[in-house]
């Protein structure tokens, strides 16, 4: 690993309303790796990738990116440093009134001076990128969710990010979709030289790509380690959550005021 | 203590009146500010402009022509106890012009384009587009608030003279084909009586004005709209009872000052 990260999370607080979601943690991303941060759902993933988009501002703590830290640049500093950024979201977010090729040449039209022959080539170069050549005329509404993702793919890596942020990737989509999702976020990482940080709680697709997992349970850092560490831990809540079981220190039920038995106006 | 209770509600009902009314005139100030790329990339501007004016010309047209010849009916009727069916044309010209051009105008530039661009930018918010071009390093408000805004704003107004030439229209085609009043006394009588600054140019000013609210208004429901279906169509719905609403009042106070000078 190189000595400095790209992206160093230390001591990193949010907390909403009073709500603490985020208790003070330490995370560091180096370059070149994927990284998952796995967790149940409002276990605080989301907060954090905000955190690290800029989107939101810690309670305490920083973000350093590329040794810059987030919420100390102005709007300016904040859109240079997104300029490095790619972040796919959940659904794609492609622009649902621009076609694949002028969703995907969104950035390089609006940011960049390059010429219209230019921009071609790369819209096809990132589209081939991603198995989608051929689909450069279709509008949003007429693609799978899966080619929809992989377009939305296609468009996060336009301006070649180095650091690409993916929200739960893998959501919704079948098992080829999710395969093909998969080789191409670990291929596009590897060629672009860049670091992606996957927020995901799909265990398994997870494992075969990522170099590094970090688990959050309430607001701190539950579990941290590569893949085989992670799968051969013996930690409850990991263990419970790598192999999806019902039972474990994550309870079935709602921990519920009363008792069933006085619910239900019976005697225990 | 339900009194307690309702003392509550009211300060927590009225704080966040307050918070909102603040949060859409920073919004207002921030399309204002962010309008550059609107002149800059006019091309963006007229896309919208064709969005929202052109997709609303068929029904400013088809409404401007039944309010003419509805005025050309009722007024010929009031007109000919006073013996003044020649007035005809004036009666029809200087209410369209001076009233019901920018406010019907501008109450179905509500409905049509202000709650498609409602939904337009909630839809958006909810799917993370905006999101999304922010993360892109492109300002949202830049880019696709500011040039819809601007279109409204250009939009409105022609809209609005287009219903009053058609209404005009209407009014001749019942008064003067239809029922007979003579041809040369109603075109006559209203260029006569009908002033370019006092009547038009008041005119053109009030669609101007009712443009900005209608437009800021629409926008402004879509992006503070909540992400999901229930949201979107509630900011819909409060699109066009706030703009209608707006409209009517701004109506009261700008022919006061128009046409009283008050």
């Amino acid at each position: 690993m190189s000595a400095q990260p790209l992206v160093e999370i230390r001591d990193v607080n949010f907390t909403y309303d009073t709500r603490a979601i985020l208790k003070g943690i330490n995370m560091d991303f180096h370059r070149g790796k994927v990284i998952a941060i796995m967790g149940g759902s409002g276990c605080g993933k989301t907060t954090l990738f905000r955190l690290i988009g800029g989107a939101l501002k810690p309670s305490r703590g920083e973000v350093r990116i590329n040794g810059q830290v987030i919420h100390e640049l102005d709007e300016k500093g904040l859109y240079a440093m997104r300029r490095k950024m790619g972040v796919l979201f959940q659904f794609g977010a492609l622009f649902t009134d621009l076609s694949v090729y002028d969703n995907v040449a969104f950035q390089m039209r609006e940011l960049t001076d390059l010429p219209e022959s230019m921009i071609r080539d790369l819209v096809t170069m990132k589209l081939h990128a991603v198995g989608l050549r051929g689909t450069e005329n279709l509008m949003p509404n007429q693609l799978s969710g899966g080619m929809a993702r992989r377009v939305a793919l296609a468009r996060t890596i336009a301006l070649d990010p180095m650091l690409i942020l993916y929200d739960e990737p893998f959501t919704g989509l079948d098992p080829i979709s999710l395969t093909m999702i998969g080789d191409s976020i670990r291929r596009l990482n590897n060629a672009l030289g860049a670091t992606s940080v996957l927020v995901t709680h799909d265990v398994q697709e997870s494992l075969k790509i990522v170099d590094y997992i970090y688990f959050i349970a309430d607001g701190v850092i539950a579990a941290e380690g590569t893949p085989e560490e992670i799968m051969a831990t013996d930690k409850p809540f990991v263990h419970q959550f790598v192999h999806g079981l019902g039972d474990g220190p994550v309870p079935f039920h709602f921990p519920a005021s009363s008792s069933y038995a006085e619910d239900l106006g019976v005697r225990a | 203590m339900p009194v307690a209770r309702t003392i509550r509600n009211l300060g927590h009902r009225t704080v966040e009146a307050v918070w909102r009314i603040g949060y859409a005139s920073r919004f207002f100030a921030m399309i204002l500010l962010h309008s550059g790329t609107s002149f800059r990339r006019f091309q963006l501007t007229i896309k919208e402009v064709y969005f929202t004016g052109v997709m609303s010309l068929v029904i400013i047209l088809v409404a401007g022509l039944f309010v003419g010849v509805v005025l050309g009916l009722q007024g010929y009727e009031t007109l000919k106890s006073y013996g003044s069916e020649s007035s005809l044309g004036e009666l029809v010209a200087l209410s369209l012009v001076r009233e019901l051009g920018p406010v019907l105008g501008a109450l179905l530039f509500a409905s049509r384009a202000g709650s498609a661009m409602t939904a337009e930018i909630g839809l958006m918010k909810a799917t993370e587009q905006l999101a999304a071009m922010e993360m892109m390093s492109i300002n949202p408000i830049s880019r696709v608030i500011a040039p819809r805004f601007w279109s409204g704003v250009i939009s409105m107004p022609i809209l609005a003279a287009m219903f009053s030439v058609v209404g005009v229209f209407g009014g001749y085609l019942v008064g003067v084909v239809y029922i007979g009043v003579d041809n040369g006394s109603f075109w006559s009588q209203m260029q006569a009586s009908v002033d370019f600054q006092h009547d038009v140019v008041n005119g053109v000013i009030k669609s101007f004005v009712f443009g900005i609210a209608v437009t800021a208004i629409s926008l402004f429901e879509g992006y503070d709209a909540p992400p999901t279906a229930e949201g979107v169509s509630h900011a819909t719905t409060r699109t066009v009872v706030e703009s209608s609403l707006v409209i009517l009042m701004l109506d009261v106070v700008l022919t006061a000052v128009m046409f009283r000078g008050v």
